[in-house]
Order: structure tokens, then C-alpha cells, then sequence
């Protein structure tokens, strides 16, 4: 008797069964960081809190291209204390642009499921058990956080930034679309109600929130989106959502609050609003 | 009953018929981008209101319709511009703002550095 409950014994029950499925699945968290040796530890600290509470098998893949503060140092140093089972170091010589960096990440992930966040504490790790109960609900093949929803929110943005936004962002934190290196700059413009509302008006992507990039996918399907993908900065983000309707993927949505913590300095980039339309309209007319 | 003989009026529904069918078809078709729908839209309610506001198909529809027909387009245009200032009015009115969020994470912050410093991390 003994013996039949040890193997393959059949799951008595549902939550046994998820258990089960958990168990067997690995979440390999993609962190492309330039200059974040202030940010690294704290948001390594906090991923390894939120797995390990959870019960949840993960790696988590560095992929520094290059920072010039010493990012790579500070990732060595995580990497000993953590095990270098958790902690992947995959830097790049120089910066090479976020698809690349997820494709090389890809490269070197041996888990099934993939999560992509920003390095800058923006996007908080307790939300990525919720993300994988979401996952499992639905069986989606992407899981997208978003802002716009339930009680999704913003900390650190003025009445102004809320309706059309301007300043120094969040979204891609060291990615900045016009490849000057420091500061890292790109638009928040993006995330704002305004643009939020043309975007979904113009490309009704079937999701509340395009251009975040706090999100799940299953590996094949990321390596699929981006072979897919033509665009660069945070229209990137965009572009995903898009091509996974176009390619009749499954998204599932958990509301996220976002933490901005550069509140305070407020650009206006007239750059980067046009990109974002450019970017924007590239979409609309050619998918 | 439509007359047998072809007119104006025969060509002209004919004509609306294939537009609509074959908007609806491009439509059904996942290849169409988002540009041609709009403009497939756009270009069937423009075809319906110039055909209804010059009397193309003979409708002889009474004064106070067309008198509403006419400047309907400006209507729409405005009511459109409205609904957007208000959604965009009302979601940035109800947007959260995080401030739990923010001070969880300052605390976390503090925990974090205190542990990780114990580890032996030099900052």
C-alpha cells in the first residue's frame, strides 16, 4: 500500500494538483540593468523574498550591459551570496538595446516561463505570485500588469503627468529610445491617461496596459513575439501586446501599483512624444 | 421593390451592397491593419451620409430629418471629442495614487539593506 502512494499515486485533489504543476515549473526572471548598483541588490533581495515565501522554483538572469557605476560588481557579489543557481550573470559588453538583452537572457533560461521587469524598484516582485495564480487560472499564454485597473495605480506622478506626462521615466529605465547613456532617460508620456486613451482607441490591443513591461510570458511564446518585433524602446513594449492579439495569444491581466520614484523631475520631452507617436502610428498603419 | 432596369438607383444599391460585403469580409480577414478599418469606417458612413444628404437613392426623406442629417458629421465629431475629454477627465480623476505602495516598499528598503549588509554585501 505503502509503495502505491509513493509513485504515481493519483492527485486527490484540485489544489494538490496545483501544487503538483507549481512545483514542476520554473520562472526565470529577466533583469537587463545599466547603472543600477544602488537598485540591484534591493530588487534581488525582494524577488528572493517573494519566491521563496511563495514556495515558487526560479532563477533570476542579470543581463548588465556594460554600467560604468559598477553594476556588474555589486551582481558578482549577489551571485555568492545567493548561489550561482539563482543568480545568473549574462552581461553584455555594451549596451545593445532590451530586445537583444531579453534574447540573450532567453539564451541562458532553463525555466518554462519567463517574467520581465524593470531593475529600478518601479515594479514590486510581491505581485508575481499573483501574476502566476493568474497564469494558471486561465491557462494565458501572457500575463501583463497594468496600471490602469482594480486597484492598479501610480505613486509619485502630478495631475499633469496623469494627463498627458512628461518627465523621467519609469517604463524602461536605462533604455532611453535616443541612446544618450546617462542620465537614463526615457518618456513617461506613454503611461499617461491621455496617451493611454489614443493608444487603445487607435489599436484596441485587448489590454489595459501596452506599454508596461511588468509581465509573464511562456518561453516559446516570447521568443516568438520577439522575432516578431521590429520596434525599439518602450514602443517595444507596445508592440508585443500587438503582435500577440495578431498571433491569437491568451492575455491575462493582474493590476499592479507602480512606484515612480523619481517624483519630482519633470522634463518635458518633445522628443519623446513624437517618437511615441511615431511609434504609435508605425502600429496603427502597419498591424 | 427595386426596378429591374438598371438606373441610378439599381447601381447605387448595388454599389453600397459590394462596399458593405466586402468591408465585412476585409474586416473577417486578420490581415486588414487597423488604418484600413478605420478608413473602411470612415468611408461607409460617409458613403451613407452623402448618398441620404444629396437624395441619391431617391429617398424623400421629410425637412426635419434632413435639417438633423446634415450637420450630423459636426455632431458626431464633437460628442466624440466630448466622450474622450471626459474618460480621459474621469480616469485620471480615479487614478490611484500608491501611497501605501511607496511606503511599504521605503520599509522594505530598510529591511533589505539591513539583511543584505549582514550577508556581507559592501554597497
Amino acid at each position: 500500500m505503502a509503495s502505491l502512494e509513493v509513485s504515481g499515486s493519483p492527485p486527490r485533489s484540485r489544489r494538490e494538483l496545483e501544487v503538483r504543476s507549481t512545483l514542476q515549473d520554473k520562472y526565470s526572471v529577466l533583469l537587463p540593468t545599466y547603472n543600477e548598483r544602488e537598485n540591484l541588490p534591493l530588487i534581488v533581495w525582494l524577488l528572493v523574498k517573494s519566491f521563496s515565501e511563495s514556495g515558487i522554483n526560479y532563477e533570476i538572469i542579470i543581463i548588465d550591459d556594460g554600467s560604468p557605476d559598477g553594476t556588474r560588481d555589486v551582481a558578482e557579489q549577489l551571485e555568492k551570496i545567493y548561489g550561482s543557481d539563482r543568480i545568473l550573470l549574462r552581461p553584455r559588453e555594451k549596451k545593445l538595446g532590451l530586445g537583444t538583452a531579453y534574447i540573450h537572457g532567453m539564451k541562458h533560461a532553463t525555466g518554462n516561463y519567463i517574467i520581465i521587469m524593470d531593475a529600478d524598484l518601479s515594479h514590486h516582485p510581491k505581485f508575481i505570485p499573483e501574476f502566476i495564480r493568474k497564469q494558471k487560472e486561465g491557462n494565458f499564454d501572457i500575463v501583463s500588469g497594468t496600471r490602469y485597473k482594480g486597484n492598479g495605480g501610480v505613486y509619485g506622478w502630478d495631475l499633469k503627468r496623469k494627463i498627458i506626462s512628461d518627465g523621467v521615466l519609469p517604463c524602461c529605465p536605462g533604455w532611453s529610445l535616443l541612446g544618450s547613456n546617462d542620465p537614463p532617460i526615457s518618456a513617461s508620456w506613454d503611461c499617461s491617461r491621455g496617451a493611454n486613451f489614443l493608444t487603445q482607441i487607435l489599436l484596441r490591443p485587448g489590454a489595459s496596459d501596452l506599454t508596461g513591461s511588468f509581465r509573464l510570458y511562456r518561453k516559446e511564446v516570447l521568443e516568438k513575439l520577439i522575432e516578431k518585433c521590429v520596434s525599439k524602446g518602450y514602443v517595444f513594449q507596445m508592440e508585443m501586446i500587438v503582435r500577440a492579439r495578431q498571433l491569437n495569444y491568451t492575455i491575462g491581466e493582474v493590476p499592479i501599483s507602480f512606484v515612480d520614484r523619481v517624483y519630482g523631475e519633470s522634463k518635458l520631452g518633445g522628443n519623446e512624444i513624437v517618437s511615441f507617436l511615431r511609434g504609435l502610428l508605425t502600429l496603427f498603419a502597419t498591424t | 421593390m427595386l426596378p429591374l432596369v438598371g438606373g441610378r438607383r439599381l447601381n447605387l444599391v448595388r454599389f453600397s451592397f459590394l462596399l458593405l460585403r466586402g468591408a465585412l469580409l476585409s474586416f473577417l480577414a486578420v490581415i486588414m491593419t487597423k488604418l484600413a478599418q478605420w478608413l473602411w469606417g470612415l468611408a461607409i458612413l460617409g458613403s451613407t451620409w452623402a448618398a441620404l444628404t444629396t437624395g441619391a437613392l431617391g429617398l424623400e426623406l421629410p425637412l426635419s430629418c434632413q435639417e438633423v442629417l446634415w450637420p450630423l458629421p459636426a455632431y458626431l465629431l464633437v460628442s466624440a471629442g466630448c466622450y474622450a475629454l471626459g474618460t480621459v477627465g474621469y480616469r485620471v480623476a480615479t487614478f490611484h495614487d500608491c501611497e501605501d505602495a511607496a511606503r511599504e516598499l521605503q520599509s522594505q528598503i530598510q529591511e533589505a539593506r539591513a539583511d543584505l549588509a549582514r550577508r556581507g554585501l559592501r554597497f
